[in-house]
């Protein structure tokens, strides 16, 4: 989804702490990218690249650190994986799980000059 | 544009603005060590000079600042953190204290609306120490730690929205669904039927035409219409324009009705107390489940349209259990715009809401009112 806002978003962030550090390029951005927050990976890429075009990110290479999903289920009284926002719990198929991880979009940090 | 939507920036129109958009210059003065007074318009773009001088930011408002630095290269110069105020459109002031880089980390908009970026005072340089101060022969690459959302400047616009939402008791809900559930029809009879209960105004997205806001304002509530051009959602910031626009009534309801699009709005928060999605039974009721994010981030579905269930093969229960495995906590109301099914308790519930944020807002000025009185009475005590 809105792939496009996203790395706009990104640029933003890595912009704003590139002139408050006083950094002149920037190498390499690094991602955390929850599997439940629904973010089209090579879509990001894509325009990540088309949006650092002409900026100081120009060529930058993007690390994407997966989030894996998981949820509190209210029945079995614990952490679960989930692997999508609508799945039922794996160990007794309720579907009261809230999610708990795996929502992430972060920017972590970048590698600069 | 987006790969995958459509969406992208620019073309935003808010009804009643300029169509010139201010947000990618500004105007700034430099005064050099020499006196020499440099004036000038400048995009959002990296600028050098050449040496170090003394220079002056004057707002809108004739406030000014003035701070000293050097410069050696050619990078957007970042110079030693100050202390300044800004004086805002609406008359607040804060000071604080930042280092920051020019042009780009003031977004600024002198005139209109004055978007300012605070330096993050949680950054935490992980590397050898400033560049050019390395030893010989090791790489200049640092790492630089952010920890920030990628939405993190929409949620800083949000929690702006909010703070005005709170301090006038208003009570904002975001509309989401696909084009043609029938929000627009829905909002109409909301506020058709809070006439003289309660004070409503709308603001309406739309990619194009401002069709809606006029449909809105037929009934005499307020509206403003967004137009996102390219966008597929309204972002917290458009939203915020939209309100210096619109006014905000104390202790009134708002209805932002959100660009028709069960996917994109999910992400960004406008400063709503709640998101409220609506499904009609004209479309398919596994929609919770291809579109979980929107079911997910709504406090409240409204199951639109249910004069027209028995012409049809909408299982709406299942419809509701599909809505709830996304989100258990989600709050379903049946509604018809057609028969007024179910608006009772739509209505009811709005206004709970601003019974609950114009309590809140009570509670806050009392608190404040409170203090006032204790610092008055300080005052007094030290005067004697």
């Amino acid at each position: 989804m809105h792939e496009m806002s996203l790395a706009e978003g990104i640029l933003q962030v890595v912009e704003e702490t590139a002139h408050a550090q006083g950094v002149s390029r920037v190498r390499s951005v690094r991602l955390e990218i929850g599997q439940l927050s629904s973010v089209e990976v090579e879509a990001l890429r894509f325009c990540f690249d088309a949006v650092v075009r002409d900026t100081l990110a120009q060529g930058a290479h993007l690390e994407i650190d997966a989030v894996p999903g998981a949820g509190w289920c209210m029945q079995c009284a614990q952490t679960v994986p989930l692997a999508a926002l609508y799945e039922a719990c794996p160990r007794c198929g309720s579907y009261q799980v809230q999610p708990t991880a795996g929502l992430e979009m972060r920017v972590k940090d970048m590698e600069v000059d | 544009m987006c790969t995958t939507c459509g969406c992208g920036a620019g073309e935003t129109r808010i009804e009643g603005e300029h169509d010139h958009d201010h947000a990618h210059q500004h105007e700034h003065e430099h005064v050099a060590a020499d006196g020499t007074v440099y004036r000038h318009v400048h995009a959002h773009t990296t600028h050098s000079h050449a040496q170090g001088h003394t220079h002056v930011h004057r707002h809108a408002d004739g406030s000014e600042h003035l701070h000293e630095h050097e410069h050696t290269g050619e990078h957007g110069h970042g110079h030693e953190g100050h202390v300044h105020a800004h004086r805002h459109a609406d008359g607040t002031v804060h000071s604080h204290q930042h280092g920051h880089g020019h042009g780009d980390l003031h977004d600024y908009d002198h005139g209109e609306t004055h978007e300012h970026v605070h330096a993050e005072a949680d950054l935490i340089d992980f590397g050898t120490g400033p560049a050019g101060a390395h030893a010989p022969g090791m790489t200049q690459a640092k790492m630089v730690q952010i920890e920030r959302d990628i939405l993190s400047k929409n949620n800083d616009y949000a929690a702006g929205n909010r703070v005005r939402f709170d301090e006038l008791g208003v009570f904002a809900l975001n509309l989401v669904s696909s084009p043609g559930s029938g929000k627009t029809t829905l909002l109409i009879r909301t506020i058709e039927s809070l006439k003289g209960r309660l004070p409503v105004a709308v603001v309406e997205g739309d990619q194009q035409t401002s069709f809606d806001a006029e449909r809105i304002r037929s009934t005499g509530a307020r509206a403003i219409q967004i137009n996102t051009g390219k966008g597929c959602h309204l972002d917290a910031h458009m939203v915020g324009r939209a309100l210096d626009q619109l006014g905000l009534e104390e202790g009134s309801a708002l209805m932002i009705e959100n660009v028709g699009n069960l996917v994109c709005p999910a992400a960004f928060d406008l400063g709503e107390a709640h998101k409220v999605v609506i499904l009609s039974v004209t479309e398919g009721e596994d929609k919770p489940l291809k579109y979980p994010d929107m079911f997910r981030a709504a406090s409240v579905m409204l199951l639109n349209k249910v004069d027209l269930l028995p012409h049809l093969t909408f299982n709406a229960k299942l419809a509701i259990e599909y809505a709830r495995r996304v989100n258990p906590e989600l709050k379903v109301i049946h509604t018809s715009s057609t028969t007024g099914e179910g608006f009772d308790e739509w209505l009811a519930w709005i206004e709970q809401g601003v019974v609950a944020q114009r309590a809140r807002r009570a509670d806050s000025i009392a608190a404040m009112k409170g203090r006032i009185a204790a610092l008055e009475a300080e005052l007094a005590r030290l005067k004697r």
